[in-house]
C-alpha cells in the first residue's frame, strides 16, 4: 500500500474536501471538449466555439512529433495570457515526474495540471505525488492498472493516452476498450480473485475492489489522443468516454473554428447520428494523420509513463 | 410529475443520480422537443459559456423561455444559476433572465478557491453542505427574490416564484434536501 509518509492510505486520501473539489471540477467538464491551445488567440477561438476548458502547451503534439527536441511546460507568460483571455478553466501540461514544473503551475493558479506523456519525461521511474498539490491533476492511461496507479498517486481525472499528434483514433479506441473491458471483468470476480487481479494490474487492492463494486473508475474517465473529426468524438463517447480532449485535431485542420464547433456539437449529441452528420458536413480538411504502424517504437508517445 | 435535466455538458448525471434516489421521474434535455411533457427542468453545473453556445444553436434558449412562460419550474446549480440570472458579469454574457439577480462568474477566483462549506439555511435547522467549484457570486438581488441561504455574506440559495438557484452543488453531496425542496415547489 502506497503511503504519503504520514500513514494515510489510498482510500483515506480520497476522503476529504480537497479531493471532492478536485473531482468536482472534473465532473463539471463532463460531456464537453477540452482543446489544446498554444496562445491566447487560439484559446479565444476555442472558448467561442464552446470548449469547456483549454489546455495550454508549448507546441501541439503533431508539431512536437515533427520538430523533435525536448518538449517542456509552456512559458508561464503564455499561460497567463491565456488565463487572462478566457473565462473557462485553463489546464497546462507538465513533464511526467517534473514536480517543480507542477509547483510553478500551482503558483500560477492554473485550474488543472496534465502530467503528460506528450512532453518529454523528466523522471523515468516516478510520477508526481499528486496528493501533495492543491491543484487537481489529470493523467493518461492505456489500461486499468495504469489508470489506478495514477489515481493512487492523486490524479482526479483519467484520460486515455491514445497516440497524441497522430490524428488516428485507433489507439484511443484501444485504450478506452481496454479500461472499460477490464472494469467489466472486475465486476464479475470474487474477492479472492480480486487480490490476484490487483497483482496482475499492479494497482492497489482497495482501488481494484472499489472498481469491482462500482463498475467504474472513482474519477471521471475522458478520452484523448487522436480525435480529429466529429465522428471520432461520437465514437469514443459511445465507447464510454465522459468527455474528450482534442489536441492537434483542431488547430492543425484547415478550419479550426468551424471544426471546434462541430466537435463540441458531436460530443453533446454523440448518440444522435443526424446531428453528428450535420456537424460533419461542410467541414474542410481534417489534419493529415499517421498510420500507427508507420510510427517507430521509439517515437510512440503512449509508452512514456508506466 | 416529470423533471428534465439539461444535458448539453456538465454534471447532469449527478443530478440524475439524486432524482433516481428520490424516485422522481426524469429525462435528459438536449433539443427543444425534449421539453414536451415536463413540469420542471434542472440546469446543471458545467461551463455556462458552453451551455449558452449550444442552447442558442439548437433553439433551446427561446424554448426554455417559452417553457418558463408556460409555468415550467427551474432549478439551476452554479452554471445553471448563471444562465437563469437577469444580469451576468465577469465577462458579461446573455442569460435567460428568469431570476432577478446579478451574478459574477468565477466570483471566488480560480479552482484553488474551490471549497466545501457548511452553511445555514432558512429551510431547516441542520446546516447544508455546500460544494463550491469555481463558483459564481450573487452580487445583488431584486425585490422579488427570497434568499434561502447565505455564505460569506453572499446569497447562495435563492428562489423567485417557480425558479430556484444555488451557486453551490447539492448534487455532489449525499444530502437530497435541496432537490426535495425543488420537487415540492413543482408540485405546488
Amino acid at each position: 500500500m502506497k503511503s504519503n509518509g504520514k500513514g494515510e492510505e489510498t482510500m483515506d486520501l480520497m476522503n476529504n474536501n480537497l479531493w471532492r473539489v478536485k473531482v468536482g471540477l472534473a465532473e463539471m467538464l463532463k460531456g464537453g471538449v477540452i482543446m489544446d491551445v498554444t496562445n491566447a488567440e487560439q484559446a479565444k477561438i476555442a472558448e467561442d466555439a464552446g470548449a469547456c476548458a483549454v489546455m495550454a502547451l508549448e507546441r501541439v503534439p503533431s508539431d512536437i512529433r515533427k520538430e523533435g527536441g525536448v518538449a517542456r511546460m509552456a512559458a508561464p507568460r503564455v499561460i497567463r495570457e491565456i488565463m487572462d483571455t478566457v473565462s473557462i478553466p485553463v489546464m497546462a501540461k507538465v513533464r511526467i515526474g517534473h514536480f517543480a514544473e507542477a509547483q510553478v503551475l500551482e503558483a500560477l493558479e492554473v485550474d488543472y495540471i496534465d502530467e503528460s506523456e506528450v512532453l518529454t519525461p523528466a523522471d523515468e521511474e516516478h510520477h508526481v505525488w499528486k496528493h501533495g498539490f492543491k491543484v487537481p491533476f489529470v493523467c493518461g492511461a492505456r489500461n486499468l492498472g495504469e489508470a489506478l496507479r495514477r489515481i493512487a498517486e492523486g490524479a482526479a481525472m483519467i484520460r486515455t493516452k491514445g497516440e497524441a499528434g497522430s490524428g488516428n483514433i485507433v489507439e484511443a479506441v484501444r485504450h478506452m476498450r481496454a479500461i472499460v473491458g477490464q472494469m467489466k471483468k472486475l465486476t464479475m470476480l470474487g474477492e479472492e480473485e480480486l487480490v490476484h487481479e490487483a497483482k496482475e494490474l499492479g494497482a492497489p487492492f482497495e482501488l481494484v475492489a472499489w472498481v469491482a463494486k462500482n463498475g467504474k473508475l472513482p474519477v471521471p474517465n475522458f478520452s484523448a489522443g487522436g480525435i480529429a473529426t466529429p465522428a471520432d468524438a461520437a465514437l469514443v463517447m459511445q465507447l464510454g468516454a465522459e468527455a474528450v480532449f482534442v489536441g492537434s485535431g483542431i488547430f492543425k485542420s484547415s478550419d479550426p473554428a468551424q471544426r471546434a464547433r462541430a466537435i463540441v456539437k458531436a460530443t453533446t449529441h454523440y448518440k444522435d447520428a443526424k446531428i453528428v452528420l450535420e456537424a460533419s458536413e461542410e467541414l474542410g480538411e481534417a489534419m493529415k494523420g499517421l498510420d500507427i504502424r508507420q510510427i517507430e517504437e521509439k517515437d510512440l508517445l503512449q509508452t512514456r509513463g508506466w | 410529475m416529470k423533471v428534465g435535466i439539461l444535458a448539453i455538458q456538465g454534471d447532469y448525471e449527478a443530478h440524475a443520480g439524486v432524482l433516481e434516489r428520490l424516485g422522481a421521474e426524469h429525462s435528459f434535455v438536449r433539443l427543444p422537443g425534449d421539453l414536451a411533457g415536463l413540469n420542471g427542468i434542472i440546469l446543471p453545473g458545467g461551463e455556462s459559456s458552453t451551455h449558452l453556445k449550444v442552447l442558442t444553436e439548437e433553439g433551446l434558449f427561446d424554448a426554455l423561455k417559452q417553457f418558463a412562460a408556460n409555468g415550467g419550474a427551474f432549478f439551476g446549480t452554479c452554471a445553471g444559476a448563471i444562465l437563469l440570472a437577469r444580469e451576468v458579469h465577469g465577462p458579461a454574457q446573455a442569460s435567460l433572465g428568469l431570476l432577478d439577480v446579478s451574478i459574477l462568474r468565477n466570483g471566488y477566483g480560480r479552482q484553488l478557491a474551490s471549497d466545501v462549506h457548511a452553511g445555514k439555511t432558512k429551510l431547516r435547522k441542520e446546516p447544508l453542505e455546500m460544494v463550491f467549484i469555481r463558483a459564481p457570486i450573487i452580487e445583488s438581488v431584486g425585490k422579488g427574490i427570497e434568499v434561502l441561504a447565505e455564505d460569506s455574506g453572499h446569497p447562495v440559495l435563492v428562489q423567485q416564484g417557480r425558479v430556484l438557484a444555488s451557486t453551490f452543488h447539492p448534487e455532489l453531496t449525499d444530502d437530497t434536501f435541496v432537490h426535495e425542496h425543488f420537487l415540492k415547489r413543482i408540485a405546488q
